[in-house]
């Protein structure tokens, strides 16, 4: 940004790319790692089972709700450890913007910040 | 067949899709609907579901990349993402209400118009001039890397694609896509701005549209992780080999094959919905 004061030190657009370019990689990475771990839990337990996805039936509680999806993350079933994983996923692009809000804030640019703020209500108030 | 094979089999269409989707640049979030629906017979509500989560897989893990390169104009993303998101949350609830029919026929429209979009060339960038007041009081003119330095642009019609932006979030919600090439349309065409900086920054603001949809979907038990899983790592593992190879790979001839294919399964789509087949 040409227009921006540039000073030692001050938090400026160019650091705020470095840090959310990385937030995005490893978020996906850490997704994908557990995702596929998950994935490797299932196919061995439930691998010669027939999949069901014709008729749509919804999921269990414990897809949806974290604590339960714990619970069943702990007694070594695979389904809620790849939901997991996927949560993380969904999570990468609303850390984002807790980033960029933060990042608005440190740079002193109000405007920004509180554009940030009403998309991240619109997201976490729907969620 | 069994899980192990269904998932195999799921895996290795997802990592086509991705990777025809990187290649040409059409996305892989459009075949895996139809592929999911006309061929697995998943039901649509899970196929949305599933898109959904791997369009924000390979939209995150494209944008880490370009981000870096100070390509994606982040403040006109931030921006138009008030548009998106809200209109995404809304096409959400409209597809728990549309039946499926209606929603595999809309489909089928919008991968046309997608389709035939993405030849359309895009407007010449604005270089010179005025900015606009309200592109300049949310510090949207911007500049972006090019072989010969810095390149200067400015962004013309702020209103008219925030409107285009938020008919692009509801399609993202209602249709489970990333609704790319309306994006690139809206920023091209409305706004002005060059198309490196119109598709990187599309891509960027695809990961939080889809997230602001997502909820809404996991609710009401769309995300299935039987289904994610295999689709998520192929779409990934393939829009990965994609960005590997588009350097060496002439993409014009495959582009019109991949545009074919999608009208094709747009027709099947199209049928399948009005015969209540799907």
């Amino acid at each position: 940004m040409g227009t921006m004061k540039k000073s030692p030190g001050e938090i400026q657009d160019a650091d705020l790319e470095k840090v959310i370019g990385n937030l995005l990689r490893y978020g996906v990475l850490t997704s994908s790692l557990v995702v596929f771990a998950g994935g490797l839990v299932y196919l061995i337990r439930h691998g010669g089972e027939l999949p069901q996805y014709h008729e749509f039936r919804g999921e269990p509680d414990k897809m949806k709700k974290p604590t339960l999806m714990w619970e069943a993350i702990c007694r070594g079933e695979g389904r809620p450890l790849i939901q997991l994983g996927l949560l993380i996923l969904v999570a990468t692009p609303i850390a984002r913007v807790i980033f960029s809000f933060v990042g608005y804030l440190l740079e002193k640019d109000y405007l920004y910040a509180v554009l940030t703020v009403i998309v991240l209500l619109v997201i976490l108030l729907n969620f | 067949m069994t899980i192990l094979v269904f998932s195999i089999i799921l895996f290795i269409g997802a990592l086509v899709a991705g990777l025809l989707g990187s290649l040409t640049g059409l996305g892989g979030g459009v075949v895996l609907i139809p592929l999911l629906t006309l061929v697995f017979k998943v039901d649509i509500h899970y196929a949305i579901g599933t898109s959904l989560i791997s369009v924000i897989a390979t939209s995150s893990g494209a944008a880490a990349a370009y981000v870096k390169e100070g390509i994606t104009n982040i403040r006109l993303g931030m921006f138009l993402e008030l548009a998106t998101t809200a209109g995404a949350i809304g096409g959400a609830f409209l597809a728990t209400y549309l039946p499926t029919a209606v929603i595999a026929i809309l489909f089928g429209c919008i991968l046309i118009i997608s389709a035939a979009l993405s030849f359309a060339r895009p407007a010449d960038p604005i270089t010179i001039g005025s900015p606009s007041a309200l592109s300049q009081k949310l510090r949207l003119n911007s500049s972006y890397p090019t072989a010969e330095g810095e390149k200067q642009y400015l962004v013309r019609n702020v209103v008219g694609g925030f409107f285009m932006m938020n008919i692009a979030g509801i399609i993202s919600g209602l249709l489970g896509i990333g609704s790319g090439a309306l994006k690139v349309i809206a920023m091209d065409n409305v706004m002005r701005i060059p198309f490196k900086v119109s598709t990187t920054t599309s891509n960027f603001m695809i990961g939080v549209t889809a997230a602001a949809s997502v909820g809404i979907y996991l609710h009401r038990g769309y995300i299935d992780p039987g289904l994610s899983m295999p689709v998520m790592l192929g779409v990934l593992g393939g829009a990965f080999l994609g960005s590997r190879m588009l350097t060496k790979a002439k993409t014009a001839s495959l582009k019109i094959l991949f545009a074919l294919v999608i009208l094709l399964l747009a027709a099947e789509m199209i049928y399948n919905g009005i015969n209540h087949t799907i």
